[in-house]
């Protein structure tokens, strides 16, 4: 029954890459991040990827699971094991698999030789027989199919049955009907394994390198970083990938939230009718005083615009988190891209400069989420969270959260009724400080000073209408003076220095990260140095112009098809384009570890190592 | 992961110490209590603190706006909180003279002071254009807020959503809801945002001299002879047709029906909107307009004449046995209602729908108030929200702290 095509087989523990190829909407999502799960809970680090369709179902949908004993988080590149469920997608996903490699496939029907490939090991198993065979339910017999495979490879990996058993337990709690019929799915498939197919040169054996890690994605845990950071107004669109994020915010309210004396509220979320009216909602909020953001993607922000013009103008504090995906226009809706970094930067008409984070990882999204909270408060302007379909929708292993609770919202300068009353001097665009951002007042606070009219045209020191150039100069300026204040306000970049000292630096961001800390080692062993900076904010604090100024040729790797960091870094810091040279990744997919060393490498030795 | 020689991180920014950051202080004045009533007077609770001073003149001497002087006439009337009529007013209107967006703010100074509302507790908001450079020119000691064209009703969303202890003051014109913010219009009408909406209606754009807006009629004329060939829309029956639980229209040269609907419509908890007709003397008051003052005077069928009234006060007006329902509001208010037509019920949506489109068909524009919901419920209600304006909560009620966040990572792991 198996058409066992003999070649040299891959043999690795621990060290490998699992693809799952299936039709949206058969319902292998679960089964898939189950398979994962189990291999996390054997102490084995995974990094899984949801590649899929723009679409609701019927079309293909892939599961990619990076086994990681050494914690790789990146993708790596290839396919070492393709189970190909999906007859649409067959040819696709032979050819992806590594020379060596593993092609598991329901065999129900036979397939003639010529399907396969002579270089790869092929394991056949009727899943589809099997299933009719024992469930009469239709829906039954496409879901137990995904558990029943589940089951297959557990056995061939040697994946522990009690740990995929206890996540069962955990995911059907008091349902024991469902669990029950699952646990009965799981060994239907390894026992057929065991019986009939032979061992495979993958294995999955207990480590102990998953550590107190969690696992999370990053629309999550920036949704959580928004509840802990005291976001009170949500304002929100659909649009993929950042719709789950906004759910996440209304799920993580309603549990943790909710007045437990009164049964009310402690925020507001409205699914609004558009972008436009999710970041207007965001701005009134803001100006009166709440914590208060939206999240969107590419073209949600492009219809934002307007608004954030007059945000940025009128200094009222907004918090937006953009889950970038593939632009322009529709793009590539569900794949990941970070090419929306000048749209964001400056947007809007006119002269506009916004502040960007740029968080690596779930850990980080729930970090800068609140940060930016903060900061939005501080520096009276819209901040953005520039995250992307890679980590916003992708589970990964990171750091667990954390939060100081002696911590206090930093609520910005806001003047209150007492110091009003007190005398002290309110202009609401007045640099008292000389750091560029003015006092404030909340609506209402008294009832005859602080008082002011906010506007999107030019206005006095005071709050006064005004066409005088003088007063639009002062503005402008002191918006420039603010965003140096930032400078010192956002998240510091991140050097990774080389073993040795090198001429060459590379300086990325964002969902890069993971990949890029696997090729700076991988660069290391082929003994290429080179010094790395991450950079998590703009506007571009000092070390990143040191950074620049200390090596002759800086690379930066960005998943954008025009360098739009690159530009930023070359026109605010005056850098020649030379000393900058890109390195570019934009099909969609998430960077991998392979493409940034080959990239870096080849050009290091082109230039001449050293 | 990448050894290096060193790993330099900078930690996240935290809240820094300032010197000028402070406890929150109780707001002077500020009597609290439920949505949309600390606002107005309450007769258990009389305000007894003196006038405030004047407000601090502004220093530059290169503005380009006029500011109103500031002087007060001892022997002046105030009101319950202690301000004069003058304490509503803002700075001196910049439009046309004449136009009817000046009446309209003068019927809000009016309606403000006699329902006795603190003007630093109104949040007045607008769009762009000649309407919404009005609330410039009233209540000049509360927090005006000019947004973008169109965008406003999203914008007031969330400052309501905010704090749900002041009074929202939306002011727009036919441009900026029957246009390009038509859709924020409609949204907020259904979801029941607790606001006074205003809508001056000139049929016209007059920032940009003339062209026609959405609520022109057909066949009407502009100043330069070009003929309206869109079908108008009726913003009363989309308001309807939406959601608002209090719908009016009312014509900024009649200041005896318009003031009291203001009246009323502040003191709606819910959503409440005003057309006002309000002729555009510049560009759309001329023969060939069906929003001219002659032919809006021409053509006015008032369903009703409101008188406003707080619950427990005297009732001094003038009726007949028979012509007058009483419509009790949630706050305990009562509107009382001079029915000029026996049938009318302002409580009958769908009779009130029928009516409008009947007299429109003639060509009459029906004025009044057209419809209410006794039993409005606002935003706040349909979200659950606490007492509490979200803008004054603080960590303590917002973060869950780290136990429960120690909880959530033992999940994810």
């Amino acid at each position: 029954m198996n058409a066992q095509l003999k070649t040299h087989q891959l043999q690795a523990t621990n060290d490998f890459v699992v693809k799952f190829a299936n039709v949206n909407g058969s319902g292998s999502a679960s089964a898939n991040e189950l398979f994962a799960k189990a291999i996390l809970r054997m102490g084995v680090p995974v990094s899984p990827r949801n590649i899929f369709p723009s679409n609701i179902q019927g079309l293909p949908t892939w599961y990619e699971i990076r086994v990681t004993e050494q914690g790789w988080l990146g993708r790596r590149g290839g396919v070492d094991l393709m189970v190909a469920m999906n007859p649409q997608t067959w040819n696709q996903d032979i050819k992806e698999i590594e020379p060596g490699g593993y092609l598991f496939y329901d065999n129900s029907r036979p397939m003639p030789a010529s399907k396969f490939r002579s270089d790869i090991t092929v394991i056949g198993m009727p899943l589809t027989e099997i299933c009719n065979a024992t469930y009469t339910d239709p829906r039954q017999r496409q879901l137990f199919k995904n558990i029943i495979y589940v089951g297959a490879l557990s056995a061939l990996m040697d994946i522990d049955p009690s740990v995929i058993e206890q996540l069962f337990s955990e995911q059907y709690k008091g349902k024991e009907k469902l669990l029950d019929s699952n646990v009965k799915a799981l060994h239907l498939g390894r026992d057929y394994a065991k019986q009939h197919l032979g061992p495979i040169g993958l294995r999955v054996q207990r480590s102990n390198n998953v550590g107190d890690r969690i696992f999370v994605d990053g629309n999550s845990a920036a949704a959580l970083g928004c509840v802990y950071g005291g976001a009170t107004v949500c304002a929100w669109y659909p649009i993929t990938p950042s719709s789950s994020l906004a759910e996440a915010f209304q799920s993580y309210c309603q549990k943790l939230r909710v007045d437990p004396e009164t049964g009310k509220n402690r925020f507001a979320i409205v699914q609004a009718e558009d972008e436009i009216a999710s970041v207007g909602m965001v701005v009134g909020a803001g100006w009166n005083g709440a914590r208060a953001f939206t999240t969107t993607s590419g073209p949600g922000v492009s219809l934002m615009t307007e608004f954030l013009g007059l945000a940025y103008f009128a200094e009222i504090p907004i918090t937006l988190i953009n889950v970038q995906r593939g632009g322009p226009s529709t793009g590539m809706p569900t794949r990941t891209q970070q090419a929306d970094i000048l749209s964001c930067a400056y947007a809007s008409h006119g002269d506009t400069k916004h502040i960007l984070l740029f968080p690596e990882d779930p850990k980080e999204c729930f970090d800068h989420a609140a940060a930016a909270l903060d900061l939005a408060d501080r520096l009276q302007t819209p901040i953005f969270v520039m995250t992307d379909l890679d980590i916003g929708m992708n589970q990964r292993l990171c750091a667990p959260f954390d939060w100081d609770d002696s911590r206090e919202y930093d609520r910005g300068k806001v003047m209150t009724a007492e110091e009003l009353e007190a005398g002290k001097d309110f202009g609401r665009y007045l640099d008292v400080d000389g750091d560029g951002i003015p006092y404030r007042t909340y609506p209402g606070t008294h009832p005859t000073k602080g008082g002011y009219f906010t506007r999107g045209t030019t206005r006095n020191a005071y709050a006064q209408y005004s066409e005088q150039g003088p007063d639009y100069l002062y503005n402008m300026k002191r918006l420039l003076q603010k965003l140096d204040t930032a400078k010192t306000l956002v998240p510091q970049p991140v050097l990774k220095a080389a073993a040795k000292p090198s001429r060459f630096g590379v300086l990325y961001f964002g969902s890069t990260s993971p990949a890029m800390d696997e090729a700076l080692e991988a660069l290391r062993e082929m003994n290429l140095h080179i010094d790395a900076m991450r950079i998590r904010a703009y506007p571009f604090s000092q070390p990143i112009v040191d950074f620049i100024n200390a090596h002759d040729q800086v690379f930066v790797v960005e998943q954008n098809r025009d360098a739009q960091l690159r530009g930023m870094l070359i026109n605010e810091l005056e850098f020649s384009p030379k000393q900058l040279p890109s390195i570019l990744h934009y099909d969609g997919t998430p960077i991998t570890a392979r493409f940034i060393t080959q990239a870096i490498a080849e050009r290091m030795q082109k230039a001449g190592v050293g | 992961m990448a050894d290096g020689r060193s790993v330099a991180s900078s930690p996240l920014p935290s809240p820094l110490p300032l010197a000028w950051k402070r406890e929150p202080i109780s707001l002077p004045r500020d009597r609290g209590g439920g949505p949309g009533r600390g606002l107005l007077a309450s007769r258990s609770h009389p305000i007894p603190t003196p006038r405030p001073p004047n407000p601090p003149q502004p220093r530059d001497s290169a503005m380009t706006y006029l500011a109103k002087p500031k002087l007060h006439h001892p022997s002046l009337a105030q009101n319950k909180v202690c301000y004069t009529r003058r304490d509503y007013e803002g700075r001196v209107s910049t439009l046309c003279a004449g136009c009817g967006h000046d009446s309209i703010s003068a019927a809000i100074i009016q309606a403000a002071f006699e329902m006795d509302v603190e003007p630093h507790r109104v949040a007045k908001l607008s769009g762009i254009g000649c309407s919404s450079k009005t609330p410039d020119y009233f209540l000049g000691n509360s927090h005006g807020f000019n947004t973008v064209h169109g965008r406003m009703p999203s914008v007031l969303t969330g400052a309501n959503l905010a704090n749900r202890s002041l009074l929202y003051l939306g002011v727009s014109g036919d441009g900026d809801s029957a246009s390009i913010g038509i859709g924020q219009f409609a949204h907020v009408m259904r979801r029941g945002v607790n606001m006074v909406y205003i809508l001056e209606n000139n049929g016209v754009y007059g920032l940009t001299k003339g062209q026609f807006s959405a609520t022109a009629d057909q066949g009407s004329k502009s100043k330069k002879g070009v003929v309206n060939s869109d079908s108008p829309i009726d913003t009363v029956s989309l308001a309807l047709q939406m959601g608002a639980t209090f719908v009016a229209r009312g014509f900024s040269g009649d200041k005896k029906q318009l003031v009291p609907i203001i009246k009323a419509a502040i003191a709606h908890p819910g959503a409440a909107f005003i057309d006002v007709v309000s002729p555009c003397v510049a560009f759309n008051n001329h023969p060939g307009s069906t929003k001219s003052y002659d032919y809006v005077r021409e053509h006015n069928e008032a369903v009703n004449r409101i008188d406003f009234i707080h619950t427990k006060q005297e009732i001094v007006v003038d009726y007949a046995e028979g012509q007058v329902i009483e419509v009790e509001q949630h706050d305990g208010t009562i509107l009382l209602l001079r029915k000029l037509h026996r049938d009318y019920d302002p409580h009958n949506k769908i009779a009130a729908m029928n009516y409008i489109t009947e007299h429109q068909a003639k060509g009459e524009v029906v004025t009044g108030l057209l419809y209410v919901d006794n039993n409005a419920k606002d935003l706040h209600e349909h979200l659950n929200t606490v007492a509490m304006p979200l803008n004054t909560l603080g960590a303590k009620e917002l973060s869950p702290g780290r136990a429960a966040l120690e909880k959530i990572n033992q999940r994810l792991r």
